[in-house]
């Protein structure tokens, strides 16, 4: 058998904090064979990334290597000296980053940056670069190569700029690529493009892979071996079929069943533990009257005729009944946050009516309706948790401001005592209130925000990404409070997500958009499983679809022999 | 525990009023130069404040002892060519350079603070015009400019101020409008809007207390700046009259005296002025951490 290409043993990282020394993973080993995918899948904190960056060398100064061994093609790599280990990123092993847009200098024309990576690692000459790095660019597959060399970062979109970060990895045909979350923020379809990409060309050139990913399901779909870890410990590793389909460590079950699959029920993401915990849903209820009832609204930006004007919403309607949850889908640049943000009246209609609660409020500016009685009926829970909270604020100051400002007359103790119920309603624990954001985890965050958006009993709650920051047991908890705060309070919901699979988790009705239009709408499951236009089915297929077990192809086969005689 | 449950507020301010001290020790312990700073800092305060009662001599008093007398155990700091006590008023005139400064830098701090709030937040006209102002200010020498107000509004020490004041306005008004126009669309500023906030309340709760931070380092760093002006535009002659002590004058008395030898004169106040400067310089760093809630575990 050959050595691997890759061997970790027993390797252990330190941090250096305020609170003294922390061990950011500890004694892991794993190695990685010639033309292997290896999958490293874990939560925020888990050590995956810290992983790749001790391999790298690129671990920060309070950082550094407690113990243990990285051998690469039988080198020592922590024993190489940094002018060495210069000569080894890029050449023999290179990284791809989550965000292609910060690892792209934003001076440098694209072109010229792979250019000058061949340059550095004598490749090619200043005279042959131009002409091989257009070569890479025609190898990831942007058109216009010859043109594209001479764009800068910020003239591409997010999936065109990975493009270019993964011609820049492989121009040396490098023997290993770390990629580091090379997904996150992109688009589904984008996602499936990049990804599509990465496995084509690392199988023409012949090596190996590791993908640190949180998303297991895009691990297992592209990976050959999967490697669960959780802080700082490696949990369980196999072949992706057999860890996929057969989970040996309740970890590893955990984060299976917390990522949502085609088929599940919101309740079952959820542990065993906490489903026993859990309310008991109500049968489906019948959705009453219109709540809010939107007509032909259209959102121009910039004037027309110049430049930068652009049409972003074109004639949109639809009605959102009492109790009912509505998902809101599409990828960016489609128009639906920018809908979303003028129900919110945060921003000014240019044609079109909102009708909420019988009143058309797009007729009243966005600055003026601060100070609307309807304010407090209307609410948001945004993507991001940590942006979204003043930093300078606890979290009992946070939820108390909408009380503050929409029902000035409230007397201080019933404001603090309804603060206290708030906590208690969305499970944030009560010691945590006079935490700065900073101090809270990402989901405690998020119940934060929540706890603030139904502070006035909303009738209307935007959620708009609410998951999209958080691990996915994370999400799991946060999608079935969000659930649950809907029966208990009556609410309804506006959904926004480029995730089906996760909209589907919450919402009765899906309505697909791109380009500022309508392409699609009709009940949850009429959409997931016989989407009538092509965008929608494009969208569906972009979710990564992983290995399916040999149990579930029998399965499947009996269920379409059924579903046939 | 119980106790935190039923009325968690009091409980919490108690806390963060002793997490207040905690974190202020901890910041300076952390960094010895900031514990320097920070003493060196309350030093300086201390003698401005109890400087005029402490001094052995009355410092503007005439023939307190021989004139141009060297440093010795009676006068410390020496004698100057009135035979006036040179560490009495080197002592003295602490306060009224603080003085001079603080004003002068809180008075830009503060408008220059609302002008680059409003440019920032609204954008548009009132960020082209107040852009222009500053822009026009920043054109002129800044050192000329100061002397040309203080020339034409009369010499006197709320015109030093004022002059100084303007002089500084534009660095303030352009780091408040950078730092507000970053976090006009964040998040907490749209749910800030959510929960009912006006604009105005937006503006100056929400986005501009998370300025403070960088504007802290500006704020010391500035402080030096104005006592050197001051210090400056006295030298030169406008401003603060003698005999009333104050650095930039002594050191202008004392230049005269270089020559012959009687160095004393001007390098007692310089030390003042250099020491003052430097405390504000290194200040700066320590004021951020302290006013960073981030910093604060």
């Amino acid at each position: 058998m050959t050595p691997p290409l890759l061997d970790i043993q027993r390797l252990s990282v330190d941090f250096a904090t305020r609170r003294g020394t922390v061990r950011a993973i500890d004694s892991i080993s794993l190695s990685v064979a010639k033309g292997e995918t290896l999958g490293i899948v874990g939560e925020s904190g888990s050590g995956k990334s810290v992983t790749s960056y001790a391999v790298m060398n690129i671990l920060d100064r309070a950082g550094k290597i407690a113990g243990g061994k990285i051998s690469y093609g039988g080198m020592s790599m922590h024993k190489i000296s940094e002018r060495d280990m210069r000569d080894i990123r890029g050449r023999e092993i290179s990284m791809i980053f989550q965000n292609p847009r910060a690892a792209l200098n934003p001076i440098r024309k694209v072109g010229q940056q792979i250019a000058d990576v061949l340059v550095q690692h004598n490749q090619a000459t200043r005279a042959t670069a131009r002409a091989k790095a257009i070569e890479m660019l025609l190898a990831v597959k942007i058109k216009d190569a010859e043109k594209r060399y001479e764009a800068y970062p910020f003239e591409l979109s997010g999936g065109m700029c990975q493009r270019v970060v993964i011609a820049m990895a492989l121009a040396c045909k490098p023997q290993l690529l770390i990629a580091d979350e090379p997904t996150t923020g992109l688009d589904v379809t984008t996602q499936k493009a990049v990804m599509d990409l990465i496995t084509e060309l690392t199988a023409q050139f012949n090596m190996s892979t590791i993908l640190i990913t949180h998303d297991l399901g895009l691990a297992a779909a592209y990976c050959d071996r999967l490697l669960v870890m959780e802080k700082g410990h490696v949990v369980e590793q196999n072949t992706s079929t057999a860890l996929f389909n057969a989970p040996k460590k309740a970890y590893t079950k955990q984060l299976l069943n917390a990522t949502p699959h085609r088929d599940s029920y919101v309740r079952d993401l959820l542990t065993p533990d906490q489903r026993a915990k859990a309310l008991t849903l109500p049968a489906s209820t019948e959705p009453g009257a219109a709540l809010l009832s939107v007509k032909s609204l259209k959102k121009e930006f910039g004037k027309p005729g110049s430049g930068n004007h652009h049409i972003a919403v074109r004639d949109l309607s639809f009605d959102i009944r009492k109790g009912e949850s509505l998902g809101l889908v599409g990828e960016s640049g489609c128009g639906k946050s920018t809908t979303s943000s003028m129900i919110m009246r945060l921003l000014d209609t240019t044609e079109g009516s909102i009708e909420f609660l019988g009143q058309d409020i797009a007729a009243i500016p966005a600055k003026q309706f601060a100070r609307h009685t309807l304010r407090g009926k209307l609410q948001m829970v945004f993507q991001d948790p940590t942006d979204s909270l003043n930093p300078r604020w606890s979290a009992e100051r946070s939820i108390a401001d909408p009380l503050l400002r929409l029902s000035p007359d409230m007397p201080n103790a019933d404001r603090q005592a309804r603060v206290l119920e708030l906590a208690t309603l969305v499970g944030l624990p009560v010691e945590l209130l006079n935490r700065f954001p900073h101090q809270l985890s990402g989901g405690q965050k998020a119940r934060v925000g929540i706890a603030r958006a139904v502070a006035m009993e909303p009738e209307l709650l935007i959620l708009d990404e609410p998951t999209a920051a958080l691990d996915v047991s994370v999400q799991a908890v946060v999608l079935n409070l969000l659930e649950d705060l809907k029966h208990r309070l009556g609410m309804s919901y506006l959904f926004i997500s480029h995730d089906l699979n996760v909209v589907r988790l919450l919402c009765d009705r899906i309505i697909v958009m791109q380009h500022g239009e309508i392409v699609e709408q009709g009940h949850a499951h009429q959409i997931m499983d016989a989407p009538q236009t092509d965008y929608t089915r494009s969208l569906l297929a972009a979710i990564p679809h992983p290995p399916a077990s040999d149990a579930s192809v029998a399965e499947t086969a009996a269920l379409i022999q059924d579903g046939a005689s | 525990m119980s106790n935190l449950a039923i009325n968690p507020t009091t409980d919490q301010r108690v806390q963060s009023r002793e997490g207040y001290w905690h974190h202020l020790r901890y910041i300076m312990a952390e960094n010895p130069l900031t514990g320097i700073s920070f003493g060196l800092f309350f030093g300086l305060i201390a003698v401005a404040i109890f400087g005029p009662y402490l001094v052995p001599f009355d410092p503007v008093a005439t023939g307190v002892g021989p004139a141009l007398q060297p440093p010795g155990v009676n006068h410390w700091f020496g004698t100057d060519h009135l035979g006036r006590d040179v560490f009495s008023r080197v002592v003295v005139a602490t306060r009224l350079d603080l003085l001079i400064s603080v004003s002068a830098v809180a008075l830009s701090f503060v408008f220059g603070s609302i002008i680059g709030c409003f440019a920032g937040y609204f954008g548009g006209w009132t960020d082209r015009i107040s852009g222009r102002l500053m822009d026009t200010i920043m054109a002129f020498p800044l050192f000329v400019l100061a002397m040309g107000i203080v020339a034409a509004a009369g010499n006197s020490i709320e015109n030093i101020v004022y002059a100084t004041a303007i002089i500084n306005l534009p660095f303030y008004a352009r780091m408040a409008r950078a730092e507000v126009s970053i976090r006009r669309n964040a998040g907490f500023v749209q749910a800030a809007r959510l929960s009912g906030n006006s604009e105005l309340r937006v503006l100056f709760g929400h986005i501009f207390p998370n300025t403070l931070p960088p504007m802290m380092v500006q704020i010391s760093l500035n402080m030096g700046w104005a006592i050197l002006n001051a210090a400056g535009l006295s030298f030169i002659g406008l401003g603060v009259q003698p005999p009333m002590p104050e650095w930039g004058i002594l050191v202008a008395e004392g230049a005269n005296f270089i020559i012959s030898g009687e160095w004393w004169l001007v390098v007692f106040p310089g030390l003042a002025l250099m020491l003052a400067v430097f405390t504000f310089n290194l200040i700066g760093d320590g004021l951020r951490d302290l006013v960073d809630p981030q910093r604060r575990t």
